[in-house]
């Protein structure tokens, strides 16, 4: 993804310098051509109607050069591949807490293994902060209240700057961390020294605990709708729209039950607002969506499975 | 007409024409309220570029090492509410707009005065509001004052901070106001609206925004002081609120205020390049236009600062494609400006130097809008230094420097006196050798990944070298700017005399005396030529020659 937004960088570089010189070339070759001069009167002109269009529509079309490769580059920025492996992000004044879906959390910084999709599910428990890797040319703001997501796909092992890229209060400057890609083996050997236990399964046991599993069953009988498999798919709700059911739905739907009705059910879910905490959502929202996903719940979306990807 | 000649002591001028305290604070005379704002917005320049130098300052090495990080955050804070809400918004219209549009129009005042008054009041009050602020400890939260940060978390006078904003909010939309009545009620016979100067249509379109605009931004500021108050659930999503909008609502507003910031700036500019090239400006209908397309457009692209705050991909790509669209005007005004000295007969007094330096400047800050408008670019640069340095290059290159060149080019008129002129290109080599070296740095620093406001930059020693540089440039910047203040100052009592019109410039402000008196004119003008005839005006010159 750098060498894409690279690439476009230089692009847009090399016609705004064509531009410029253009301009500035004009205005100096003017500006020493027609300077006072005893007996050359200037010479009046009004306008001319053919030179207004031209560099109407000749500076038009190439921005929209500029617009289209951007808007193309921003939507593959913007949308994680399905296969991604998936970092739980909170961030607070000051520090970024990730959550790998096998269960390692870490403060301020992330190992990944190099060559795979990264797909990060944010949130934060104070003030908007946003998420930003200069090398690898993302950043994404991160908002208390809801989840938002960017992703990576990092190609070189190392060490990279981690910032936070809006003002968040005092130490905003010091909201920083480093994203560290390793080679898989050594990602292996990281995870390996942690024995916890997956995210999914934290969800899971939450699930049972808060009473979520007495409602939402997974057969046709509960008084909750089933959750098998409703990840990524649409919902019906109440007054008639559909929604998709994707984190931020999911995420609504357990702190403000209310909020959107599933068509034939009853308003009856309590809230969980100010009852978990983010981290807890979080594990319930990676266990809800482990439902109904073949074999081994969260293996798609851990990152140790780097291996497999090319 | 009175002529060069004589001595400005020898007559009445709206200068002399009473003393005292009570005859400034009480007038309704547009010429001296623009004075008035002429002090206050004088003030706050200084002010905000104390804090800035002091941003420099801490800079200049990577360790947050010369203030606390909350004093820097504050100085940050300041230097923007400071810079935007009480100079660069009033500056042109309130001091050269008040001036000169009654002046340009063929009027006596404006069309309402005592409410030009009351506007200077508001701005007063809204400036003393912010004084306060500053001496009670400052403010913390950025300009933007973005929630809930602003609305929850930060213990700084923020409602004091945000009643200033609001308050001087005031002052703009009275003065816009003031502006289109005028324009459209006060114009001589004769001055018709394909006859009125560019300055003048660039204030009407800059008076639009001001009446459309600066509202929601009042709205936004007062809802961030009932959340932070009553804590009502409006921007707090604790509280059931959205934080994104109140981007929404802020950026509504002020997108636009850039607007409100560069279209006089281009009205100045285009005044100034036909003077000194000599020439009726090129394409004056297209101008014209421009200025009006870039006022409507311009509140069609506010949602371009928030490609990464979280809003929907297909809105992000709709405010990319509209802020490639207000991009066309912009270009079309510099091609014109250029071809505007194709044929003239060029000179270089200091206000020309300036109005070059403005066309260079607002150019690379106009390519450089196209690179944040590009969503794909936009996502790595945007809130980093990149984005810092462009909005300085339109703002401080483009506008600052339409400012100055405005008040060389008028200064003779204002106050009766020449500047010196060896001084006056002095400081504008100055202005523009500090600036580029002050904010070109930047562009780079922010394409390495620097984010902005960053008291503290340790973690990354690669980014001091272009911090070092920025700083050395604010320093040259520095210099520049305090010159005229000392030599307009100066010549206001040692100044050569000025002649009524100095620059054999077009314009009715050039047939009235310098200093005009009171009611400007002694009988009502009536205009029979078109805007910009330098042809007739350098054609009368040579038959009747002007004694020096």
């Amino acid at each position: 993804m750098a060498n894409n937004v690279d690439a476009l960088y230089i692009f847009l570089l090399v016609v705004s310098a064509m531009m410029t010189a253009l301009i500035f070339t004009m205005v100096v070759f003017f500006a020493v051509r027609y300077r006072k001069r005893p007996g050359q009167p200037a010479e009046q002109i009004d306008g001319s109607h053919a030179l207004e269009i031209t560099w109407s529509v000749i500076p038009f079309c190439v921005f929209m050069v500029f617009f289209g490769w951007g808007a193309a580059l921003y939507f593959r920025e913007r949308r994680p591949p399905q296969t991604s492996a998936e970092v739980y992000t909170v961030a607070k004044q000051w520090m970024w807490k990730f959550e790998h879906m096998e269960g390692q959390r870490e403060i301020n910084e992330l190992h990944v293994p190099v060559g795979r999709d990264v797909k990060m599910i944010m949130t934060s428990q104070d003030v908007i902060h946003s998420f930003y890797v200069p090398a690898f040319r993302i950043k994404q703001d991160v908002l208390p209240g809801r989840y938002t997501v960017a992703w990576f796909h990092p190609t070189k092992p190392g060490t990279y700057h981690l910032f936070c890229a809006e003002y968040c209060g005092t130490m905003h400057s010091g909201m920083i961390g480093s994203v560290v890609v390793m080679e898989p083996k050594d990602y292996e050997a990281w995870m390996g020294g942690g024995g916890s236990q997956p995210l999914a399964v934290t969800g899971e046991k939450l699930f049972a605990e808060l009473g979520c599993v007495t409602c939402h069953r997974s057969d046709t009988q509960g008084r909750g709708p089933n959750l098998v498999g409703l990840f990524g798919k649409p919902v019906l709700l109440e007054d008639g729209r559909s929604v998709a059911a994707d984190e931020n739905y999911l995420r609504e739907s357990i702190l403000q039950p209310t909020a959107k009705i599933v068509n034939g059910f009853k308003p009856i879910m309590p809230t969980f607002q100010g009852q978990i905490s983010d981290e807890q959502l979080n594990a319930l929202v990676a266990y809800v969506k482990s439902l109904g996903q073949p074999a081994n719940p969260a293996a798609g979306r851990n990152l140790a499975t780097a291996t497999t990807q090319p | 007409m009175a002529t060069a000649v004589l001595e400005t002591g020898e007559r009445e001028t709206y200068l002399n024409r009473e003393y005292g305290i009570k005859s400034w604070l009480l007038t309704v005379d547009h010429k001296r309220i623009a004075l008035l704002y002429l002090m206050g917005i004088t003030f706050f320049f200084f002010v905000g570029g104390f804090f800035a130098l002091l941003i420099r300052l801490e800079l200049l090495t990577p360790a947050g090492d010369l203030v606390q990080a909350d004093t820097y955050n504050k100085l940050f804070t300041m230097h923007g509410q400071v810079m935007i809400f009480f100079f660069l918004i009033p500056a042109v219209p309130a001091v050269l707009g008040n001036f000169l549009i009654p002046i340009m129009i063929g009027a006596k005042d404006l069309a309402f005065p005592r409410i030009n008054l009351l506007s200077w009041y508001l701005y007063i009050i809204g400036g003393i509001l912010m004084v306060y602020t500053i001496l009670n400890g400052g403010v913390d939260t950025g300009w933007t004052f973005y929630t809930p940060l602003s609305t929850e978390f930060l213990k700084t006078n923020v409602v004091t901070a945000a009643l200033a904003v609001f308050v001087s909010g005031f002052s703009s939309i009275l003065t816009g106001l003031n502006f289109i009545v005028t324009t459209h009620r006060m114009r001589a016979p004769g001055m018709t609206w394909n006859r009125l100067p560019l300055f003048v249509w660039a204030h009407y379109a800059t008076s639009i925004i001001q009446v459309l605009g600066t509202p929601v931004v009042a709205i936004a500021i007062v809802l961030v002081a009932l959340e932070r108050v009553l804590h009502l659930g409006i921007f707090n999503p604790a509280l059931g609120g959205d934080p994104l909008l109140f981007q929404h609502l802020f950026w509504f507003y002020s997108h636009p205020a850039v607007y409100i910031m560069i279209l006089p700036g281009m009205g100045i500019i285009s005044e100034i390049v036909c003077c000194f090239s000599r020439k009726r400006v090129f394409g004056y209908k297209a101008m014209a236009l421009a200025l009006l397309g870039i006022a409507v457009v311009g509140f069609l692209v506010w949602a371009h600062h928030m490609f990464v705050a979280g809003i929907s991909l297909y809105a992000a790509l709709i405010f990319s494609f509209l802020s490639y669209f207000v991009a066309v005007p912009s270009a079309i005004k510099v091609f014109n400006w250029t071809s505007t000295m194709y044929k003239g007969s060029i000179t270089y007094q200091t206000p020309m130097l300036y109005a070059f330096g403005f066309i260079g400047l607002f150019t690379i800050g106009g390519l450089t809008g196209l690179f944040l408008a590009c969503l794909g670019i936009d996502v790595h640069v945007t809130d980093t230094y990149f984005v810092v340095a462009h909005f300085h290059y339109i703002m401080v290159g483009g506008m600052v420097m339409a400012y100055l060149g405005g008040m060389h080019f008028w200064w003779p008129k204002i106050s009766g006196r020449m500047y010196p002129e060896g001084w006056g290109r002095l400081a504008a080599l100055l202005v523009f050798v500090g600036f580029n070296l002050t904010f070109f740095p930047q562009f780079i620093l922010g394409y390495m990944g620097m984010p902005r406001r960053y008291w503290d930059y340790s973690h990354s020693p690669e980014f001091q070298i272009l911090n070092v540089l920025s700083t050395a440039g604010a320093t040259i910047l520095a210099v520049g700017y305090l010159l005229p203040m000392i030599y307009f100052l100066w010549s206001m009592r040692y100044g050569k005399p000025a002649p009524d019109n100095p620059w054999n410039a077009t314009g009715l402000e050039w047939m009235i005396p310098s200093p005009p008196t009171t009611y400007n004119f002694e009988e009502q003008p009536v205009v029979t030529w078109e805007a910009y005839n330098y042809d007739e005006v350098d054609k009368r010159r040579e038959e009747v020659p002007v004694a020096h």
